[in-house]
């Protein structure tokens, strides 16, 4: 009998291992399909967003308008042209002076009833206005164009006026902050316990804790932040600096481990060679082994800052999620953030809020998305083979 | 001594010994009957033993092969190393003594046509220098430097019979014309059994180099007494 | 036997509670290669690295004993250990060269230590240090690829160049050879018998032909003993203790 072909042991030997492979090919399926419908579900909501309603409406630059905006636009408009639009009117002519007088045909944008009402979804819509739309619709006077305003303002009460661009700002300062923050600490602290520190009780006490605070539930890094920061250093409520220092406490056990990962990840023939040709501990951290490391703790610190900008609990604690139209300048003025202006709009009741909340979520994905590939960028792109 | 690691070290080098002590048993014989032959005129025997050298040929090539084989693949040092260069310098030296031993056999094939009529102390000295080869072998199998610095001191000894001999072939000569020819060759006979024992010197002083690291070629016997006993040369 | 350059007394050393050199006597003669060798953990490494004090990096090693080199006692307190390691360099096991630049490699070491500093002096430094370790015709072309992009036996040499660049006055190796191929490790051993002109030069391998081949004076250890020392081919010929000839046999375990 041939001793190569196979047996009953080795047949059940096989059923096992294809049986496992389907089971984790199964998982991998569920994981997939989940992820698939967000993404569905997210972009066929969101989409919508990037178009607005947009009517050809006659406006009259005069004394009249001047005073009272909604004489600006001709009766059967004023209830289907955005009021938020209007009411910048006569703002716009004190400055242009020159228009005094003067009759222009301009696309303007229309309210968020007339908004959904045109891309069909549910509107407060009264039946005159629905005929006057479709009427101008047939001359052509009404057409969805790309909605500038989702990119360039901030929050506002008017859906058709709402936009993402001070959540946005507020979002980058915040991350400026804790970047400036954790980075160098956590590195600092990483190249001390990894290098120098001696191996003691006191340092093994310190990287439990450190270990244990990657573990602590957010919210409480916003307590932490609302009593020292605010309470006791009285850095401004909301502002994009309270916000960063808080996510900087989060961040800084996923920079502190990383680091060390990483500069455990650089062989100690490194620095043998550079402690051989007489380089001081300091120098064989500083010229040779955190270079070499450094790749690995920006992808830490980049995954770590992705972490961060999708935080939403602690920045409840400190005032951030709350409706704050105006973009900030500067990291002292109120902000708020991506995910905070999720969080408000998602619980509006209006329906046009909702194709903007996923259209906003969709805006934060593609950043973290877009962040973490960088990170994968920078592994491949600086990665030293020894 | 310690086995080696490797146990088929041990083995080749057991076998190259026990080549060296069959080769040297050998040469044993073959002096051994060379000296018969011409004591009894033994003309088959001579002729038997001359035959008979080719192994003793045969085995020294083969022990080349050996050490050459060992050199290669093991690096002997230290201990393995003093032995090996003993055994490549031990070697010619138990050929040469084949050798000499075939010079005795001729002699004894040239002696038959006027046989001497007296061998005087031919039969003493042989004694004495199979002896001595004898025990420059023994000295080799167990490493007995004792035994090998004896060797060494006892050769002075046939050189004073090869002497002895020598002077009263002389005397037979000056006696008697008709003995010239076969005291030549009884004289030669001596001078190749002195050269065998010098050999079987050469064998012990090896020995003692295999076994302790000393060269004690080319000094005379008392220094090299004083080296064993580990004291400076002045 | 000429002078003593390196001189070790009753030299001991724990790693925390095990001792693992039991009082070491060591003359080394200067502008000679030494060898140490022994099976492994019999101490020699150990003993390598207190010449130029690596064993400072290990926080649980502690040391009773002196070393001296050209009669300072390089554990006194008023040594500085990076001064120290300008004047004993080391070569490691793996050749270790940094991710940098071949020419980046041997300037490092001179630049921290103030010996040459940019522009002409520095190439000049660069190249002469190159060529003296053997490597100058291989790289010349290539100053400025990096160091890690060369052959083993190559990226070897440049650590040996590197180490050259400080001029120091002893070189340690530590098993410099065992991860390179018999014809790198031929150039490395051509490269020391060279070097021996002009530095002292102590290299632990566990290569014994290696030893034999390119060292004066042998030293052997076993568990944290010196066994013997003594003139190379005597060692290695008539060794004078048997724990010694049963090593060099190959009669060990």
């Amino acid at each position: 009998m041939n001793k190569m072909v196979s047996n009953k042991a080795t047949r059940r030997r096989y059923l096992g291992e294809r049986i496992f492979k389907g089971a984790t090919i199964f998982a991998l399926t569920i994981a997939a399909a989940f992820l698939v419908f967000f993404f569905y579900n997210m972009i066929t909501q969101g989409v919508s967003a990037l178009s607005q309603a947009e009517i050809l409406v006659d406006i009259h630059y005069n004394e009249t308008s001047a005073k009272s905006y909604k004489k600006a636009v001709d009766k059967p408009y004023r209830k289907i042209v955005s009021r938020g639009w209007m009411r910048t009117l006569p703002l716009y002519m004190e400055d242009h002076p020159e228009l005094m007088g003067t009759n222009a045909q301009e696309w303007v944008t229309a309210t968020a009833d007339v908004d959904q009402y045109l891309k069909g979804k549910p509107n407060r819509l009264k039946e005159k206005h629905k005929k006057k739309i479709d009427a101008l619709e047939k001359e052509g006077k009404v057409k969805l164009a790309f909605n500038t305003n989702f990119f360039t303002r901030g929050d506002s009460k008017m859906p058709e006026l709402a936009g993402i661009k001070s959540a946005v700002v507020g979002s980058i300062l915040v991350l400026l902050v804790t970047l400036a923050v954790a980075l160098p600490i956590g590195v600092m602290t990483a190249v001390y316990l990894e290098e120098f520190a001696p191996d003691n009780r006191l340092t093994q006490l310190i990287e439990i804790n450190i270990n244990n605070l990657a573990a602590i539930p957010s919210i409480l890094f916003g307590l932490l932040g609302l009593a020292v920061f605010i309470n006791f250093f009285g850095v401004p409520r909301s502002s994009a600096l309270v916000g960063g220092l808080t996510l900087a406490l989060m961040t800084l056990p996923v920079v502190i481990i990383t680091t060390r990962a990483a500069l455990r990840a650089v062989p100690s023939s490194i620095r043998e060679a550079a402690y051989g040709l007489g380089a001081s501990r300091w120098q064989a951290v500083f010229h040779h082994v955190l270079p070499l490391a450094m790749p690995g703790i920006l992808t830490g610190t980049i995954i770590g800052l992705a972490q961060a900008m999708g935080e939403t609990a602690p920045l409840l604690v400190i005032g951030m999620m709350a409706y704050i139209p105006d973009t900030p300048t500067s990291i002292t003025e109120v902000a708020t953030v991506l995910p905070a202006q999720i969080f408000t709009w998602a619980g509006e009741s209006i329906r046009a809020y909702e194709e903007r909340t996923a259209a906003a979520i969709l805006v934060l994905v593609t950043i973290l998305l877009s962040m973490n590939a960088f990170a994968i960028w920078l592994r491949k792109r600086f990665e030293t083979r020894w | 001594m310690q086995q080696h690691t490797m146990k088929r070290y041990d083995e080749e080098l057991d076998a190259l010994k026990e080549h060296i002590l069959a080769m040297g048993s050998l040469v044993e014989r073959a002096i051994a009957n060379a000296v018969k032959s011409m004591l009894e005129q033994d003309e088959e025997l001579a002729k038997k033993t001359i035959k008979r050298d080719r192994a003793i040929n045969a085995l020294e090539v083969q022990c080349d092969e050996m050490t050459r084989s060992i050199l290669v693949r093991r690096q002997p040092a230290a201990g393995d190393l003093r032995f090996i260069m003993g055994i490549i310098k031990l070697v010619t030296d138990l050929e040469r003594m084949g050798d000499l031993s075939i010079g005795i056999c001729k002699g004894t094939l040239y002696s038959l046509e006027k046989p001497p009529r007296v061998f005087s102390n031919l039969d003493i000295m042989s004694e004495k220098v199979i002896r001595q080869v004898r025990r420059a072998l023994d000295a080799f199998s167990r490493g007995d430097t004792q035994l090998a610095m004896t060797v060494i001191e006892k050769d002075d000894g046939v050189d004073v019979l090869y002497k002895r001999m020598y002077r009263e072939m002389l005397t037979y000569m000056m006696e008697d014309p008709h003995a010239i020819s076969s005291s030549i060759i009884l004289s030669n006979v001596a001078k190749n059994l002195e050269r065998i024992s010098d050999h079987a010197t050469n064998v012990a002083e090896m020995v003692i180099y295999m076994e302790q690291g000393h060269d004690i070629r080319h000094v005379d016997h008392e220094a090299a007494a004083k080296i064993l006993a580990g004291e400076d040369l002045d | 036997m000429s002078t003593s350059k390196i001189s070790i007394n009753q030299l001991k050393l724990w790693y925390g509670e095990s001792e693992a050199l039991h009082g070491i006597n060591l003359e080394i003669a200067e502008k000679k290669i030494t060898s140490f060798i022994g099976p492994s953990g019999c101490g020699k490494s150990t003993l390598l690295r207190c010449l130029n004090r690596m064993n400072d990096h290990i926080s649980s090693c502690r040391i009773e004993g002196t070393v001296l080199i050209d009669n300072n006692d390089i554990y006194d307190p008023s040594v500085d250990v990076v001064q120290l390691r300008s004047h004993v360099g080391m070569v490691f096991q793996k050749p270790n060269p940094f991710p940098k630049s071949i020419y980046e490699n041997i300037a490092y070491a001179p630049r921290i230590h103030g010996i040459a500093s940019k522009g002409p002096d520095m190439d000049n430094l660069v190249e002469a240090v190159l060529r003296k370790a053997s490597l100058w015709n291989e790289v010349k072309d290539k100053l400025h690829q990096p160091g890690t992009a060369l052959s083993g036996g190559q990226q070897q040499r440049l650590c040996i160049a590197r180490t050259i660049a400080v001029k120091p006055e002893i070189i340690l190796m530590d098993e410099p050879c065992s991860a390179l191929d018999p014809i790198a490790s031929a150039k490395i051993e051509e490269l020391m018998d060279e070097l021996k002109q002009e530095y002292t030069i102590i290299i632990v391998t566990h290569s014994m032909q290696q030893a034999a081949r390119v060292s004066d004076n042998t030293a052997f250890f076993y568990m944290g003993d010196l066994i013997e020392f003594g003139d190379t081919s005597d060692i290695f010929t008539k060794p004078q203790q048997q724990q010694t000839e049963d090593y060099i046999t190959g009669r060990f375990g």
